[in-house]
């Protein structure tokens, strides 16, 4: 079998991304495009995400966003040869300019709809950098709205369970609840990890949720965290203490990469598994990687991290997993598929 | 020529192949419409290929492409103008948008001042005002259904139709007309002139009349120096 070029739309959040990826007889893949168009600079002000901004910014960017990516793969439409589009989970408007665009491209061109998994997008976009995923590995996903444990077997297209999961905040929120404490800009996980550089991350003891031996093992919880930051930040103030923000950025990053690859070598570990993903927008962390570069080598895992390009939401990833299901043969979904807001990880795919 | 017609701006899915040529009002091949406010991202492309299908033609038989631009509740409304401007560039076809409001001031053809309302939520309704010609002479705007009450005498209209008008027809006073939602036929014969030069199509801009609902955070949330 010949080469099949593979469409990925995105828009679960404020990125709207289109990436064409090729699938080769042989099962492999390879990057022609990744268009991003962001609206995250409409949002700053707001401190978070605005659904109705990101939605409208969507309908704006989607026909754009699509033609430079083929200008920049020089495909034209019609030698697409399937299209996949995030079907949630995500901003159920957000979600729903994206998945009307594909459809709509997918009637006109007469070709295969794939409605998928924003998350297991997101582990998909290492195989764009790493190549297959091994029969079985753990990916730890660690994103704006989510952080979980997943094991994935046989697969993306086969089975992701959920190992561990947070019980309130995700790592990039607290990232970016943090940032708004430390009066540092929206979205806070690029400004932290630069200001952490020249902090010690042993300056004070932030706490590491869920680490008691009671706790839930694979679960993470980042609100006490935030908390503690909070306190800490507002005794100094009291005090008249020049706050060290270098450090407390430096001391919180710690606590946040300590939990996040601790909990995932010893889910490694019990699971038996000796291959570590980790993707999302947090990802991107320099101290994140780094810690879970030396932990896995000292535990004899191998360890990949997609360049921070593929870690936050970008149309590439969809692509690559919509080229993982083509070559396992999936069938295509219903063109009166709906979006799904809260679509749990385990469905990859929405039939 | 042959013209997709779709709207998304009123709890129908609108879908349908229609003929257009000069000099005659365009002629409905087949139509798709389902009642269903949450039902758009879902039936919308469907309906399109139904419809096509009922037609007996396929995407590449079409001209062009005449998609309500509202203003209508912000998530539906963006189905159909992401559908079509998709369409367009898949098909390589013109996209043409037309106010909702002027579809159904065609649908309603009455010969007389015209008031369009539909549902705009909140207590309030989307409108726009028509002359007996048909020609749009105010709006649209979206507004509570008691100021819009208070500006008819000016506006000089005895007739309205919509969904709007139904709901605020006690507020209104205003005889109502029956057509409710835009059909394929008045969508194109909007924008008929613009099709049939092959004009260039103005911006798929939607009509939304409203601001997003954002708060900036208020209240101090940071503990650095102001
Ligand atoms: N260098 C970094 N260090 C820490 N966090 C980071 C870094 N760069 C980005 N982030 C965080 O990543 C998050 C954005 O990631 P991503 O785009 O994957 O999330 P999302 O798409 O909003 O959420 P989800 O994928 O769960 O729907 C933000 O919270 C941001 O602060
Ligand atoms: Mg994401």
């Amino acid at each position: 079998m010949s080469d099949r070029l593979i469409l990925g739309i995105e828009s679960s959040c404020d990125e709207t991304g289109v990436g064409i990826v090729r699938l080769g007889p042989d099962g492999s893949l390879e990057l022609l495009a990744d268009e991003v168009a962001s609206s995250v600079e409409e949002h700053a002000r707001f401190g978070g995400v605005v659904p109705e901004v990101a939605s409208r910014a969507h309908l704006e960017a989607m026909v754009p966003t699509m033609r430079r990516a083929l200008d920049a793969s020089g495909v034209e439409l019609s030698q697409i040869h399937s299209i996949a589009v995030t079907a949630g989970p995500g901003l159920a408007g957000a979600l729903l300019v994206g998945v009307a665009a594909a459809k709509a491209y997918a009637a006109a061109l007469n070709k295969p709809l794939y409605g998928v998994n924003h998350l297991a997008g997101h582990v998909a976009a290492d195989t764009l950098q790493h190549g297959p995923l091994p029969q079985r590995c753990l990916a730890l996903l660690v994103s704006g709205g989510h952080s979980q444990l997943l094991l994935v077997e046989g697969g993306l297209a086969n089975s992701i369970t959920e190992i561990g999961s947070t019980v309130d905040d995700a790592a990039g929120e607290a990232y970016d609840k943090v940032a708004r404490l430390l009066d540092l800009p929206y979205p806070g996980g690029p400004p932290i990890d630069k200001l952490a550089k020249q902090g010690n991350g042993c300056a004070i003891a932030f706490p590491r949720g869920l680490t008691g031996p009671r706790d839930a093992k694979y679960d993470f919880s980042f609100s006490g965290l935030k908390t503690s930051v909070a306190r800490w930040v507002e005794r100094a103030e009291r005090a008249g203490e020049e706050i060290p923000l270098a450090d407390v950025a430096a001391s919180f990053q710690e606590a946040v990469a300590d939990v996040l690859t601790a909990k995932a070598i010893r889910a490694a570990k019990d699971l038996n598994v000796d291959t570590l993903v980790i993707s999302g927008g947090v990802a991107a962390n320099s101290r994140l990687s780094g810690l879970a570069a030396e932990r896995c080598a000292e535990a004899g895992i191998e360890l990949r991290v997609p360049r921070p390009r593929l870690c936050t939401d970008n149309g590439a990833m969809i692509a690559a997993l919509g080229a993982h299901l083509v070559a396992a043969g999936a069938k295509p979904s219903p063109m009166d598929l709906s979006t799904t807001p809260g679509l749990p990880v385990n469905t990859v795919q929405i039939l | 020529m042959l013209v997709l017609a779709v709207d998304t701006a009123t709890p129908a899915v609108t879908a349908g192949v229609v003929e257009l040529a000069p000099d005659s009002p365009p002629r409905l091949l087949a139509k798709r419409v389902t009642l269903n406010a949450k039902a758009h991202g879902e039936l919308l492309t469907p309906h399109i290929s139904d419809s096509l299908e009922e037609a007996g033609k396929t995407f590449a038989d079409l001209d062009a492409i005449v998609v309500g631009a509202g203003p209508g509740p912000f998530t539906g409304l963006r189905v159909g103008l992401a559908t079509a401007a998709a369409l367009g560039q898949a098909l390589n076809r013109p996209v043409y948008p037309v106010a909702t409001t002027d579809a159904i001031a065609k649908d309603a053809a009455s010969g007389h001042p015209l008031l369009v309302a539909t549902d705009a939520r909140r207590k309030e309704v989307y409108w726009a005002a028509y002359d007996a010609a048909g020609r749009r002479t105010d709006g649209p705007h979206v507004e509570r259904p008691q100021d819009l009450a208070e500006k008819l005498p000016a506006l000089g209209v005895q007739q309205a139709t919509g969904e709007g008008a139904e709901i605020y027809q006690d507020v209104l006073g205003l005889e109502l007309l029956q057509s409710k939602h835009p059909s394929p036929e008045g969508l194109v014969a909007a924008a008929a002139a613009e099709v049939l030069a092959k004009a260039r199509p103005a911006a798929l801009t939607p009509l939304y009349l409203r601001r997003p609902d954002a708060v900036e955070p208020t209240g101090r949330k940071r503990v650095t120096r102001a």
